[in-house]
């Protein structure tokens, strides 16, 4: 009868067309999930190849790893994520490098299954831990896996190599009293080196950062600068986000200066200053002078939490002074259980000696072994 | 004076006004020359099928190698998702509005649509992130990305699609009521055939518009180099975001792969726009071509 | 009735005659379908009513939560440290102050350099170019409409702001004795570099809606001020600007309020400065939305809400401006219609 013909006709063709159409793109979509890969073997993943971390009967565990933290640790971090997603193919590690404030705010809010900091646990943000009720009715600790030295990176026409830059200068600097590259005070240090007249553009980490506590601490002690804060407390500069926007900006900025881990210094060729100790004297950033100075630092101990403190006023001639630790930051006990197995996994790795040899290729300085040791006793403890 | 033979002066004005109107235009195109030239000839050093169908997986920002797949398929997915729910509510809504609303009702969902058009997006972003990952505890996913988005999207597609509607001649209306057609048969068999390519290149619109908001995703798909198909759970990638990221990177690769991209980015949403104005073009009636 | 009856999607004009739909009276049953149908429709709408008071219920909640906690005026405070990290006994302490500026002299800026090159570009269109020619233009135009922030962003930050420099300083040399004008010799990542990224793109839109205002000018109007003598160009300031006075106001605002939500292209233009900017040329400037997307991460609890407070008051503001917007359109359709 004409009403049923009616429908086929006059529930318009138009319909059946975009059903075809809207068909396509669903079998295309279908198709394009299928076409993708996640294999960039291309490259030469290097250390682990063939070796095993310790411990031979490492089953590996599966899943997907969220953490969040500290940019100065992101290239090794990045580097061990290469290394332990090769070895175990089902894991896939996603490190955030927002910074460490961001990346202990999303460890407290459980958005994150640890997070990489390179400053230890505050009392504030120790009790928010325990308000929130992150790790149950446990703690969080902190464990000391990458150790590396903070860079001051500048960007000054005519000059390619390392300039002497005190602590005290530093702090003038950050704090806009001293504004052009030829200023008296950077003159008299830098003898020789001839100094444009260019103005000074000093980057700062906008967010909070480890890498602004480590170099704000040690500014303090030996500059004179504000005390130390993961909110950089400089008066002057402009602000940006991550230690790869820092280098980012300083690269572009004709007269930029600014702080960031050594790892940014070389993969991007940029210059970097030597800076002045506790007696005055000018030390050259190598990763031997760095990691002379770590392994003076004292190591606070309570529970398995592990704090290293550093003493900057040790003033060995071969001890580069401006350095930093960054923490894994997980929980003692209390951890999620899906989360569990692929945290220690992990973390193993991370302070393992096979990881910690590679710290030196890219840019940071080992674990003193002791450390090492203890820290892979916490982790095996976590629970 | 003479009507017919201007003064110098005026003619002089006349021939002024004309060439700066002209230099205006110029002028307008030369961002947009300069724009879609950086990012085609930028854009196209990575642009190849390596970078359409790899992730990042395993590769360092400093490397030369890794693409884009992983956020592709993110984006592609959270936009889908978005679209899927916004599709069929915003239609039932603008209907309702159009069709059965007379009352308080209806002048309430107008004007809370309109209010919602103006809200940024990144306050649409602040409210999944304190909403549904803080308040309700769940993990940053492509899934949180959609809820932003979808918000974004739902005042547009509704006010489009409302604005569609009412344009359906009411004769039409009245001649399908006037053979007995029941409403609910008429507005599905009549008024929305009629406006279909309309709405649909609403739709659109609407979709590619979301397609390139960097700001949700940079709060709540969190942090992915490696491919991820569940958008429900875990991060996943985000085109506009990697573009975003990798341009803030000092390697320079890093950077050669943010304008790859921003490349795709652009690809997409323009066809997704020239599509939409190709099926209004087809559509439009012959007289108003 | 078997007409095969031709979709009539005509252009949508911006005085379109709105039908409504005929009542249900005229249909003799309303049957389960209907009922089935109606209800559905009116779920929806209700859900939807529902879901956005919610979430605007949502934001305010938080937002006054903030406010409540602020040791200083939210409202005239410079500082952003609502996590108290760097004040005395971890106190939050923030205000809107130097963002909001922030946001409102970029947005002007960017509505001061493009609408007049939008307005040019939109009577250049409609009345110096042949039809077909001058819908081809159109589109050019429309294009950069459809670019997406991000790639704004990319550009300004990594093509425009190289050359910012070379520019500011012909301009500081020029008018460097305005004091907004003055710069302490740096240059780049400015107010200026935002308010031009914005410029271009808030441009397309004024242009868009201008164009389809101005081309409904009455022939009558243009043909009378020919007819007394006018060259084009009077003709145009006689006949066609006046006519589209309050629309293109119109369209200028919205733009204006466009430029006010506008977060990553600003975002990846401006370094973070804090304080009041009142030298456009230098680094510095800090918007409501860039503050957002460069904070959100480290914000715990308190920081985030008074996140959502500033938010709340870049909705408020893009709000005022639309609904100012629409208000000189209804205030000359009075004075026209009437």
């Amino acid at each position: 009868m004409p009403r049923r013909s009616q429908d086929e006709r006059d529930f318009p063709v138009k319909f059946q067309r975009y059903g075809a159409v809207a068909g396509v793109a669903v079998a295309a979509a279908l198709a394009l999930s299928a076409c993708g890969s996640d294999n960039n073997s291309s490259s030469s993943s290097t250390a682990s190849s063939g070796s095993s971390s310790g411990s031979s009967a490492s089953a590996c565990p599966s899943g997907t790893l969220n953490a969040a933290g500290s940019t100065a640790q992101a290239n090794a971090i990045s580097q061990f994520t290469k290394d332990y997603q090769t070895k175990c193919t089902g894991v896939t590690v996603n490190y955030n490098a927002n910074g460490s404030g961001a990346g202990v705010t999303a460890f407290i809010q459980k958005q994150a299954d640890f997070a990489g900091s390179d400053y230890s646990l505050s009392t504030t943000q120790a009790g928010q831990v325990t308000t929130a009720g992150r790790c149950g009715s446990g703690k969080a600790v902190d464990i000391p896996a990458v150790a590396g030295a903070i860079a001051v990176i500048y960007n000054v026409p005519g000059v390619t190599t390392s300039l002497n830059l005190s602590a005290k200068n530093l702090a003038a600097i950050f704090d806009g009293t001293i504004t052009t590259w030829n200023d008296a005070a950077i003159v008299k240090d830098n003898p020789g080196v001839t100094l444009p007249s260019t103005k000074i553009q000093p980057f700062y980490r906008s967010d909070t950062s480890g890498t602004s506590y480590n170099f704000s601490n040690y500014l303090n002690a030996l500059g004179g600068f504000a005390a130390a804060n993961k909110q950089w407390p400089g008066k002057a500069g402009q602000g940006a986000k991550g230690s790869s926007a820092v280098a980012a900006k300083v690269k572009s900025t004709s007269g930029g200066i600014g702080y960031a881990e050594y790892s940014y210094a070389t993969q991007n060729s940029l210059t970097y200053a030597n800076v002045s100790n506790a007696a005055g004297a000018f030390i050259k950033l190598t990763q031997d002078n760095a990691s002379n100075f770590i392994a003076q630092a004292k190591i606070e101990q309570s529970g398995e939490d592990t704090k290293l403190a550093f003493n900057y006023q040790y003033s060995n001639a071969s001890a580069y002074p401006n350095t930093l630790v960054t923490y894994e930051i997980a929980c003692g006990t209390g951890n999620d259980s899906t989360a569990l197995p692929l945290i220690k996994g992990f973390l193993n790795y991370v302070v393992s000696s096979t990881a910690q040899s590679e710290l030196t290729g890219l840019g940071y300085v080992p674990l003193p072994s002791a450390v090492q040791t203890a820290d892979a006793a916490v982790v095996n403890s976590l629970s | 004076m003479s009507l017919s033979h201007p003064s110098p002066v005026r003619k002089a004005k006349n021939s002024i006004a004309y060439v700066v109107m002209g230099l205006a235009f110029v002028v307008a195109c030369v961002p947009l020359v300069s724009i879609l030239w950086t990012v085609i000839v930028k854009g196209a050093k990575d642009f190849n099928g390596y970078f359409l169908s790899h992730s990042m997986r395993n590769v360092s920002e400093n490397q030369n190698s890794g693409g884009a797949y992983h956020a592709i398929l993110g984006t592609l997915e959270q936009v889908g998702i978005a679209a899927v729910i916004t599709i069929p509510l915003s239609l039932l809504v603008a209907i309702y509005l159009v069709e059965y609303g007379r009352g308080r009702l209806a002048q309430a969902v107008t004007f809370f649509v309109d209010v919602m058009m103006g809200l940024p997006s990144i306050v649409a972003g602040l409210f999944v992130l304190s909403f549904w990952l803080l308040g309700l505890n769940n993990k940053a996913s492509g899934f949180a990305v959609s809820l932003a988005l979808l918000i974004l999207m739902m005042p547009i597609a509704i006010r489009s699609t409302e604005e569609m509607l009412r344009l359906v001649s009411p004769a039409l209306r009245e001649a399908s009521y006037a053979l007995g057609v029941s409403k609910w048969r008429t507005i599905v068999k009549v008024v929305l055939p009629t406006a279909l390519p309309g709405i649909v290149t609403g739709m659109m619109l609407g979709i590619a518009r979301i397609m390139g908001e960097t700001a949700p995703a940079l709060l709540l798909a969190g942090a992915a180099e490696s491919i991820n198909p569940n958008v429900f759970q875990n991060p996943q990638g985000s085109l506009p975001l990697f573009a975003f990221n990798e341009s803030q990177n000092p390697s320079a690769f890093a950077v050669n792969r943010g304008w790859a991209a921003a490349l795709t980015l652009i690809i997409l949403v323009m066809l997704l726009n020239l599509i939409a104005r190709l099926i209004a073009w087809w559509k439009a009636p012959a007289a108003s071509r | 009735m078997s007409s095969d009856t031709p979709p009539a999607v005509a252009e949508a004009q911006d005085e379109a005659p709105k039908s409504s739909a005929p009542r249900s009276a005229l249909t003799a049953k309303a049957g389960l379908g209907d009922r089935i149908f109606g209800g559905s429709a009116r779920g929806a709408a209700v859900f939807i009513l529902i879901l956005m008071a919610a979430i605007a219920g949502f934001l305010i909640y938080q937002s006054v939560n903030a406010i409540s906690k602020d040791k200083v005026d939210f409202l005239t405070s410079f500082t952003w440290d609502p996590d108290g990290n760097t004040t005395a006994n971890g106190d939050a302490e923030f205000g809107i102050a130097a963002i909001a500026w922030g946001t409102l002299i970029t947005s002007a800026l960017g509505v001061l350099i493009g609408a007049p090159i939008a307005i040019a570009i939109a009577l250049f269109i409609t009345q110096y170019v042949p039809r077909t020619l001058g819908t081809v233009f159109g589109y050019v135009v429309d294009l950069l409409a459809a670019v997406p922030s991000v790639v704004y962003g990319l550009w300004g930050l990594l093509v425009l702001d190289q050359h910012m420099s070379g520019v500011s300083k012909i301009i500081e040399d020029v008018l460097g004795w305005i004091p907004m004008f003055k710069t302490n010799g740096t240059y780049g990542s400015s107010i200026f570099t935002a308010g031009i990224v914005l410029a271009i793109m808030i441009l397309p839109i004024i242009a868009a809606i201008s164009r389809e205002i101005y081309k409904q000018t009455p022939r009558e109007q243009i043909e009378a001020a020919y007819a007394l003598g006018a060259t084009k160009w009077e003709m145009i300031r006689l006949a066609v600007m006046p006519y589209g006075r309050s629309g293109v106001t119109s369209a200028i605002i919205l733009g204006f309020g466009r430029a006010l939500g506008e977060t990553i292209a600003v975002a990846m233009v401006l370094t973070s400065v804090p304080g009041l900017v009142t030298r456009i040329l230098q680094p510095g400037g800090n918007t409501i939305a860039a503050n957002i997307a460069t904070a959100f991460a480290d914000a715990f609890t308190t920081g985030r809400q008074a996140l959502i407070a500033s938010g709340m008051i870049l909705f408020l503001l893009t709000l005022l401006v639309n609904y100012a917007a629409r208000l000189v359109i209804r205030r000359s359709a009075k004075k026209a219609g009437a």
